[in-house]
């Protein structure tokens, strides 16, 4: 056995007398990728945040290269060789891509001025190794989710780290992606790097991962190797039963269109997206990141409502300029950024849950607290999330269960229409099977659903019709039955400019 | 679009991608427009010796208005700055009336030191006290104000009791431009460099941004904004140097209502009140902007009770405008 | 709890409707109490030093002195919820006062000035929420532009002149008492506005999305909530009751100047910070700031009876502002403290900073001999 290069012993952690991790042991070696996994909640990032000094543990040690460390803050354990990648994700708004890579390490010359040229040739090369190309000069704040979790990735990979964790790094990235991300974690591992790499897709584990090691309710449970075990068998400890079929999609009765959206245009956006939902079917929406997609949702949730076309409901035009008017008119949109636009972190879960739909819950504009409350919870019971009570502030939640909550929250306005932007990005296995049943049976009740994901075999498992789309044209258009990865691949990936032309 | 990763395309540039990288576009035009105006209606105001005026007028606004950006980069405020020149000024005038021999660069520095350690206090408040800036500074700005009372027992320091060589400190020329005009070209240049060529500097942006980026980044937030603070009180008391040096005198109430001036050049040069974006440009064109309206005010004679209705009017007008035209700019 | 308790409860019921039991006593560490603390312990000292506090003539003017500052005060905490800020409530008393004594000296009847300043200082809201909600500028910015266009207006309506003689069906809304009783009616007026506020506050939809609004915006839109018309009913209802303010100030005193009300913006803000206001939004509540500007309105009034100095005066209210906020955190930092590893750099900086405030202090009162001598 190799001498390890981090080494966790009997690591306990509890926030506010709620033990999040017991007597948890882990070890990493050089030139390894070791995978945590667990469900929601299972404290897979609060230990790495302790590892990175972020949380003090309350109880355990940690030792790094056999030496026993104390890191008091995350600037510790930089200094010891750890960068991290955190799952919610920590850009600077105000600062260019490139600057985000580097800062607080910005190259210098002289040791005391910044050197910008320098900065920006290796943000340029580190982007290009990565295999994307995202203006170096743009402020953070205009970035998409995966744009910006790719900076992140970026920025990890410029510290030259001897141990590299990553928690959820590709939760919205699509396939090509993923592949080059995984080409230079290959790198890295080649030359002694180790790294720690959670996320809740298995074949990435199977294909990335040297070692394993599975967490439940905060335990340790065990750690193998990635080649001497099963799915099945991961799943087994994950959650302590099996989960049969993962994409549950029944065939249900198709009914009317509910939802028609004719040559939408928003300038810039996207240019004559034109599709129609029925009552009853999931329509999968594809493409790669920045492919626009996200942006036809919010156009027709009258967020940022499109400058041309249609949108028809039950064969009516209607125009949408707010969302207030797309919840009366029975649509609910849970969107892909859950921390700045689905959750109010700072408030309980009670809250959360009511928001959209407080009318329900008032009279003449009073709110009538016990209703609240009885509905909240049956709400946050039927989605099964995983917290002490209702009244838990919603940023104390695992990423997960954070997601559940908005899925709680949307669901229980009882929408016509329901759209769904990366609708199971960072639920664990086990219940994203529930989410994939959910959805199903909620197409069996008649609901029309429009679902955004990047996750290929999700489009394909979950989705009735799917179209694909590639920077703001609709480029693909399959039936469930013609779908296979590669033809929506090809169609996510075709050139529209020259289409467009001849 | 260039904000879409697009697999192996070069981002195009254009013009308004280079208009929206430069921030000061709004405020540069309102100056031409207002200047252009005023210029219509009193020829007087397009000569050598009014903008000298202007700049005067402007210099101390400028330095202070300097340290603030600096503040209002991290997401605070300093709403103490007038007081802190009020007590510098005050402490300053006095030893001076006490001992007139006293060389000019050691009252500087006594300057520049009082305004440093009421700025500490500032920062000790806030990073370890954990008081909000706005309130910390409030409270102070009440705090600095009353110390200028007890300190002074309501007296004054006049002109006469002041020496020739505060005076001479911002009226003497070098190569015909008054010495007070080159302090503040100076003291601009500096932060310029620091903000931008430090990483430091740097730093301090990242911290107005994202604080807890910044700490996961290995940044440490608490040590950016107690310096803030620091340079804030730094600029203030040499601002209250120049200040005695201007006005031949020392005051209870000098300064007073200054702080809100500090803020809205900041602000009209496009500094967010919500950290992370701003530009010493931006805030030395926001003076200028500020001190060319109140000149331009007198210039065309509008009745000095409307005076100060004119210029509110104006820096509203001058705010929507940059808004209008960089949310233009930044869509195309 | 064990580990086993929390699991099983966990496999068993994954989640409560229950809120988390409170310890006794920590519910009397929340803030509001701790003001009310102070509140006693204010009138206790008071009244020790000098027999003239608790006179009840003397109790019911110093009350009506601090209306203005409490009508002002109520939309101020809706705004300070959603995290903006309103500069302008001060300017806007003065502008729409000021108009009223105009028309006033124009021989206008007095219920028609008063209807006038109370539209123009509507209007004046509508423009901050104009902006703010729909031109999208931040609301510090706006209201300090408009912070100084409203009372430059004031001042261009009555210039140096002041406007004098209302008759005293006027005065009486600053002046009166309801009733024959000792209460003056603009207290009367506070509390049934502050009723009306705490409640929309904290037991309506809009109350309920003032503070979504002011801990995440955006989230606050994508859940349906009207923000655009939020705002700018907020401002709106600012500017009102900021005219509303006016006019009750005038009344008490019996004539207009423009510079009325100077400054006030700062008082009306430091109550509703004292009361435990997030300044950032998101937090806070109506009791919590009207019990703050009793005690603030209490301590200024003990020390106008001690004849101090009203500089001196809001060097103390500017202390306890600060002290206020400090010392909650105070525990906090000395668990923070005993985590740290001791670094010789904390030490020799603490040693530092103390050597300069010492030296700093010394040089005070050492450079302000001369002026002790004097006297
Ligand atoms: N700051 C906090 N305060 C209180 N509880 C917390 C805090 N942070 C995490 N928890 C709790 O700790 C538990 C473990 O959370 P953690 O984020 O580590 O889960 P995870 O395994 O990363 O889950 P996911 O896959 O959903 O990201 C959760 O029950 C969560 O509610
Ligand atoms: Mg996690």
């Amino acid at each position: 056995m190799t001498k390890s290069i981090l080494k966790l012993k009997d690591i306990s952690k509890s926030f506010s007398g709620v033990e999040v991790l017991h007597r948890v042991s882990f070890d990493l070696q050089p030139g390894e990728v070791h995978a945590l996994l667990g469900e929601n909640g299972a404290g897979k990032s609060t230990l790495v945040k302790v590892i990175t000094g972020y949380h003090q543990p309350d109880h355990g040690d940690i030792y790094l290269d056999d030496a026993l460390v104390q890191f008091v803050d995350t600037r510790d354990s930089r200094q010891a060789g750890i960068a991290a990648i955190y799952q919610e994700l920590s850009l600077f708004p105000d600062l260019d891509v490139a600057e985000n890579i580097f800062v607080g390490r910005h190259p210098q010359s002289f040791g005391l001025k910044v050197d910008w040229r320098k900065l920006y040739d290796e943000a340029h090369e580190l982007l290009d190794s990565l295999g994307v190309t995202i203006d170096l000069k743009q402020k953070a704040r205009h970035l998409s989710i995966a744009q910006q979790q790719i900076v992140e990735i970026a920025r990890a990979f410029s510290i030259n780290a001897r141990i590299l964790i990553m928690d959820e790094p590709t939760s919205s990235l699509t396939l090509s992606e993923v592949a080059e991300l995984f080409a230079l974690v290959n790198n890295l591992r080649e030359n002694g790097t180790a790294i720690i790499f959670i996320s809740h897709r298995l074949e990435e584990l199977f294909e990335i991962a040297d070692r394993v090691t599975v967490l439940r309710d905060g335990n340790y449970i065990a750690t193998t190797k990635s080649k001497e075990t099963s799915r099945d068998d991961l799943l087994r400890k994950m959650v302590g039963r099996t989960i049969s079929s993962q994409y549950p999609k029944t065939e249900a009765p198709l009914g009317e269109v509910v939802l028609q959206v004719d040559q939408l245009t928003s300038e810039g956006l996207f240019t004559d997206i034109s599709f129609e939902v029925k009552s009853g079917e999931i329509l999968g929406m594809a493409g790669l990141v920045g492919a626009g997609r996200t942006n036809v949702a919010e156009s027709i949730f009258g967020i940022r409502p499109a400058t041309s076309g249609k949108i028809l409901i039950n064969g009516l035009e209607v125009s949408i300029n707010s969302p207030q008017q797309a919840i009366g008119l029975g649509l609910a949109y849970v969107p892909e950024d859950r921390q700045q636009h689905g959750l109010i972190p700072a408030m309980q879960i009670t809250p959360n849950i009511s928001l959209p739909k407080l009318d329900d819950f008032a009279k003449y504009t009073w709110i009538l607290n016990k209703k609240e409350k009885k509905f909240a919870y049956s709400a946050a019971l039927q989605m099964e999330v995983r917290a002490r009570s209702i009244w838990q502030l919603a940023k104390e939640l695992s990423g997960g269960n954070q997601q559940k909550v908005v899925l709680a929250k949307w669901l229980s306005t009882h929408p016509r229409i329901l759209i769904l932007d990366e609708p199971t990005r960072g639920i664990d296995v086990g219940t994203k099977a529930a989410v994939h049943k959910l959805m199903s049976d909620l197409a069996a009740d008649g609901l029309a659903i429009l679902m955004i994901s990047s996750e290929l075999p999700e489009v394909i498992g979950m989705s009735d019709r799917i179209i694909v789309m590639r920077e703001g044209f609709i480029t693909g258009h399959f039936m469930r039955s013609e779908a296979t990865q590669e033809n929506v691949i090809n169609a996510a990936t075709k050139d529209v400019r020259i289409e467009n032309l001849s | 679009m260039t904000t879409q990763i697009s697999r192996r395309t070069t981002p195009r540039i254009n013009v308004w991608d280079l208009l929206a990288r430069f921030r000061e576009v709004g405020i540069i035009v309102f100056i031409l427009l207002l200047g252009a105006v005023v210029t219509l209606r009193a020829p007087s105001f397009l000569t050598v010796n009014n903008f000298r005026d202007i700049l005067m007028n402007i210099s101390i606004l400028a330095i202070v208005a300097l340290g603030q950006t600096i503040v209002i980069l991290t997401k605070g405020i300093d709403l103490s700055v007038s007081s802190m020149i009020g007590l510098v000024a005050m402490m300053v005038g006095f030893v001076m009336r006490q001992y007139p021999e006293t060389p000019i660069f050691l009252i500087v520095l006594l300057g520049m030191a009082l305004g440093t350690i009421a700025g500490s206090f500032n920062s000790i408040i806030i990073t370890f006290g954990k008081v909000p800036p706005i309130i910390a500074t409030l409270g102070t700005l009440s705090v600095y104000r009353g110390l200028v009372f007890f300190y002074s027992g309501g007296t004054w320091v006049n002109s006469f009791e002041l020496p020739q060589s505060i005076k001479m400190l911002s009226k003497g020329r070098l190569f015909g431009v008054p010495n007070l005009i080159l302090i503040a070209l100076f003291i601009s240049i500096i932060v310029y460099l620091f903000l931008k060529f430090t990483r430091t500097g740097r730093n301090i942006y990242a911290v107005g941004s994202n604080v807890e980026a910044a700490e996961y980044a290995g940044i440490r937030p608490q040590r950016i904004i107690f310096l803030v603070y620091l340079i804030s009180g730094l600029l203030s008391g040499i601002g209250a140097v120049l200040w005695v040096s201007r006005f031949e005198s020392a005051q209870t109430n000098t300064a007073l209502g200054f702080e809100l001036q500090t803020v809205t050049a900041a602000v009209i040069g496009g500094v967010s009140i919500s950290g992370g974006v701003g530009t010493v440009t931006g805030v030395v064109l926001g003076a200028i902007l500020l001190g060319i309206i109140q000149n331009a005010l007198t210039l065309v004679r509008i009745s000095p009770f409307w005076q100060l209705a004119a210029q509110g009017l104006l820096i509203l007008i001058a705010v929507v405008l940059d808004k209008v035209i960089y949310t233009r700019v930044a869509r195309n | 709890m064990t580990v086993e308790t929390i699991n099983k409860n966990q496999q068993e019921n994954i989640i409560s409707d229950r809120q988390a039991r409170k310890s006794f006593f920590s519910i009397f560490l929340k803030w509001e109490w701790l003001l009310f603390v102070l509140i006693l312990l204010v009138i206790f000292i008071n009244t020790r030093l000098s027999p003239f506090f608790l006179n009840a003539i003397n109790l019911s003017r110093t009350s009506s002195d601090f209306m203005e500052i409490g009508l002002m005060m109520l939309p101020m905490v809706l705004i300070i919820v959603t995290g903006n800020i309103d500069l302008s409530v001060a300017s806007n008393m003065g502008m729409s006062a000021s108009l009223m004594g105009l028309m006033h000296n124009m021989g206008i009847n007095i219920w028609l000035a008063a209807l006038a300043g109370l539209t123009l200082g509507t209007l004046g809201g509508v423009l901050n929420g104009y902006l703010v909600a729909y031109v999208k500028l931040p609301s510090l910015v706006v209201t300090l532009g408009t912070f100084a266009f409203f009372r430059g207006i004031a001042f261009g309506f009555l210039g140096d002149q002041a406007a004098r003689n209302y008759p005293s069906q006027f005065t009486f809304i600053g002046q009166g008492r309801v009733f024959d009783t000792l209460i003056p009616f603009s207290v009367v007026l506070f509390i049934a506005l502050a009723l009306i506020f705490g409640l929309v506050l904290h037991r309506t939809i809009i109350g309920r999305q003032l503070y979504a609004i002011g801990n995440n915006e955006p989230a606050a839109k994508y859940s349906g909530v009207p923000v655009e018309k939020i705002k700018f009913i907020l401002f709106i209802v600012s500017g009102f009751i900021s005219a509303l303010a006016g006019l009750v100030l005038a009344a008490r005193f019996g004539s207009t100047r423009p510079d009325n009300g100077t400054g006030l913006e700062l008082a009306v803000i430091t109550a509703a910070v004292l009361g435990g206001l997030d300044i950032n939004g998101g937090k806070g509540s109506m009791y919590g700031a009207t019990l703050a500007l009793v005690l603030i309105g209490l301590l200024r009034f003990g020390m106008g009876l001690l004849n101090i100095q009203s500089q001196v005066q809001s060097m103390v209210i500017g202390l306890l502002l600060i002290v206020s906020i400090l010392v909650p955190h105070i525990g906090q930092q000395i668990r923070f403290l005993k985590q740290v590893k001791f670094r010789w750099q904390s030490i020799l900086m603490t040693v530092g900073l103390l050597v300069v405030f010492t030296a700093f202090f010394i040089f005070f009162f050492w450079s302000r001999a001369p002026i002790i001598a004097q006297f």
